[in-house]
């Protein structure tokens, strides 16, 4: 360890590495003091990002745990202020990295409700980021159980997650251009409408998924070797999330059915028909449950949606038809990628003089937002999901703060560890499913 | 073409009623020309550009708010109540701001069992009241929400800490004071949480740089994102 110490203070340190315990054991054998105090991290102990934990054991036993962040922190929010409007979608998709649509469209309903547009996106943009937002609440999900598997010691779940999420990163980087980072959705609806065949592909998605995600609960649901790790572990009660601000699906897993998209919809959620999963275990297993029927019910979403984009919204509009805020370039799929299509660019530089003003100003400066001050909330894979949007005036973000759900339920973690045993610890922290790129943004 | 025919009619002598007049905000920026940075001038919006001026509701404020803030009660301890956008906010007095948390809460007509944490922001033109603290609330019992915010100046960056009413401010409190400098007195361990512990300064705060380097492309340089225009 190249790093000062203080031995005297901080008694004797000794630096692990692998499975490298010896030294550790042997130390600990002759020691007065039972009590041991482990660092984990800041390299990643659940792959989640890079995450310290520091646990204060007693033998086996948790007694203090504390969760140290801030390794991840690039300063999202600041740099937002230096952009445009239309910019910041580039930035907030690279906050929560595993769940980018829910980012911008936080974000972007933020913007929209300064702007004072928030009726007038046309249907189909709202469709369609529904109908991205489930597919993305799908693929976080794969993820959390993917790894989760993985950080028990079981390699099978993480391979089936990480396989099924394969189809829905296919499917995104054929409807944005990308597998993550996307910055697809954009204030006044989304950058580019559906490419010919998407509807295609989503819909032999939709014939296999279900299979698939039968597979994991068959694999899981009732695997000992998997109810013995999570069953009553990282307990956390309603009291418990009501206090800490927790929420999501393990607000749910307490009993408690809240969920924005039901209780204070947005993007025309109202519309669509799905349940909201409940367990009343608090512990990891029914976080486990939450998530599996959260994403059946995102399936059928998704359908839903897709229905519209295909059937009764075919043709319409994805950008709000103002040309002082709507971003006036439709992309296209040109021979070295995603481009302005060249109808637009016949448009502005052959016939239009309005067209070409409009996109130059667009496009250098930006819209201007009315000053004040918005908070617009979506229930992302996480929990509540919030964007408190201030602006001055100007073309720029005055000032731009989220309410990350991996940031505030990671608050729970020491509820959920302590008293508990340390190969617990993981499970427990895996349940949270907290993304470092959210929680430190 | 404007002939006097098509003019409407203007009485003779007829009474000019009083308008009260509206104090004007002060003015942000003046003038189209002289940038001094890169020359380019495009993009000025007027002459006069004046700060929006600030926002002050009067009852009725539509909707379950003016409900929320009978119930609270508690006028002397706001300042100023605003609804803009369908969102109430209540500008409260940074002393009273834990009793208000408090009733808020606990209050059964209100209710606001959930916090969704503290966002700081700077206003560094807004004299005696610089630093906000904004606490967005949400009531799972009514399904409603409302914003407090509490502000303190630049010299004296007090506010007292809310953790005691909803502890998930925690970390929340400690973000604020890491990236604005607000000292919540009462917090129980207020520390830096995403910068490093012995970081100098305050990255969010609008008198703290970006930072950056420009860009070199083929002989143009382009200047680092805090060097760029700004166009508002």
């Amino acid at each position: 360890m190249s790093t000062g110490y203080d031995e005297a203070t901080e008694g004797k340190v000794y630096s692990v590495t692998g499975a490298d315990w010896d030294e550790v054991v042997s130390g600990v054998r002759d020691s007065e003091d039972e009590r041991l105090v482990i660092n984990m991290g800041p390299q990643h102990p659940s792959t989640h990002g890079v995450l310290r934990l520091v646990l204060t054991l007693d033998g086996e036993t948790v007694t203090e745990a504390r969760s140290v962040i801030g390794y991840l922190h690039t300063g999202i929010e600041k740099n937002l202020e230096f952009r445009t409007w239309t910019q910041g979608t580039t930035f907030v998709t690279r906050m929560d990295y595993l769940s980018p649509i829910f980012n911008e469209t936080a974000y972007c309903l933020g913007v929209e409700k300064l702007l004072g547009i928030e009726d007038r996106i046309p249907d189909r943009a709202q469709a369609i980021r529904v109908m991205m937002m489930e597919l993305n609440r799908i693929s976080s999900h794969l993820v959390a159980m993917g790894t989760f598997g993985m950080e028990l010691g079981a390699t099978t779940p993480f391979l089936f997650g990480y396989r099924d999420r394969e189809l829905i990163m296919d499917l995104f980087e054929y409807i944005t251009g990308l597998r993550m980072n996307h910055a697809y959705v954009r204030p006044g609806g989304v950058s580019v409408d559906l490419p010919a065949g998407a509807v295609d592909k989503i819909g032999e998605f939709l014939k296999i998924m279900p299979q698939r995600i039968k597979d994991i609960r068959k694999l899981l649901d009732e695997n000992p070797v998997y109810l013995r790790r999570t069953k009553d572990v990282g307990y956390l009660d309603l009291t418990g999330c009501m206090a800490l601000g927790i929420t999501g699906p393990i607000l749910r897993s307490a009993g408690l059915p809240w969920d924005l998209r039901k209780s204070q919809p947005y993007c025309g959620y109202e519309t669509y028909e799905f349940e909201v999963a409940t367990e009343r275990g608090c512990d990891v297993f029914s976080r486990y449950l939450v998530r599996m029927r959260e994403m059946e019910e995102s399936l059928k979403i998704v359908e839903q949606a897709l229905d519209r984009i295909a059937g009764p919204l075919k043709g319409d509009p994805v950008m709000i038809e103002d040309k002082k805020i709507g971003w006036p370039a439709q992309l296209a799929l040109g021979p070295d990628g995603f481009g302005n299509s060249p109808d637009h660019i016949a448009h502005i530089m052959g016939s239009s003089m309005e067209a070409l003003i409009h996109h130059f100003k667009l496009v250098t400066e930006g819209f201007r937002v009315p000053a004040g001050q918005a908070y617009a909330s979506i229930e992302s894979p996480k929990g509540e999901l919030g964007a408190h949007v201030v602006s001055d005036g100007g073309t720029r973000p005055y000032r731009v703060h989220f309410r990350e759900p991996s940031f505030c339920n990671l608050q729970g973690f020491p509820a959920m560890a302590e008293g508990g045993q340390v190969a617990d610890v993981i499970a427990a922290v895996a349940s949270i499913d907290p993304v470092m790129g959210g929680v430190d943004r | 073409m404007t002939s006097p025919d098509n003019l409407p009619e203007v009485p003779t002598n007829a009474e000019v009623p009083e308008v009260p007049a509206v104090p004007e905000p002060p003015v942000a920026r003046r003038g189209m020309f002289g940038t001094t940075d890169t020359g380019d001038t495009s993009g000025y919006g007027g002459l006069v550009v004046r700060r929006a001026p600030q926002l002050a509701t009067p009852r009725p404020y539509g909707g379950y708010f003016d409900e929320l803030v009978d119930t609270l009660a508690m006028d002397d301890a706001i300042d100023r109540v605003v609804v803009d956008r369908g969102e109430l906010t209540l500008h409260v007095k940074r002393e009273r701001l834990v009793e208000v948390c408090q009733k808020l809460r606990d209050e059964p007509a209100l209710r606001f069992e959930l916090s969704l944490g503290v966002s700081g922001v700077h206003y560094p033109h807004l004299k005696g009241e610089e630093l906000h603290a904004v606490i967005h609330l949400c009531s799972i019992t009514h399904n409603r929400r409302v914003r407090v915010e509490a502000s303190a100046p630049d010299e004296d960056p007090h506010i007292p800490s809310t953790v005691g009413v909803y502890p998930g401010h925690d970390w929340h409190e400690r973000e604020t004071w890491d990236f604005f400098g607000i000292i919540f007195d009462g917090h129980p361990g207020l520390t830096r949480i995403m910068m490093p512990d012995d970081w100098d300064g305050h990255p969010q705060r609008k008198d703290y740089p970006l930072g950056g380097i420009p860009v070199e492309y083929r002989g143009a340089t382009i200047p680092a994102p805090d060097q760029r225009r700004s166009y508002a």
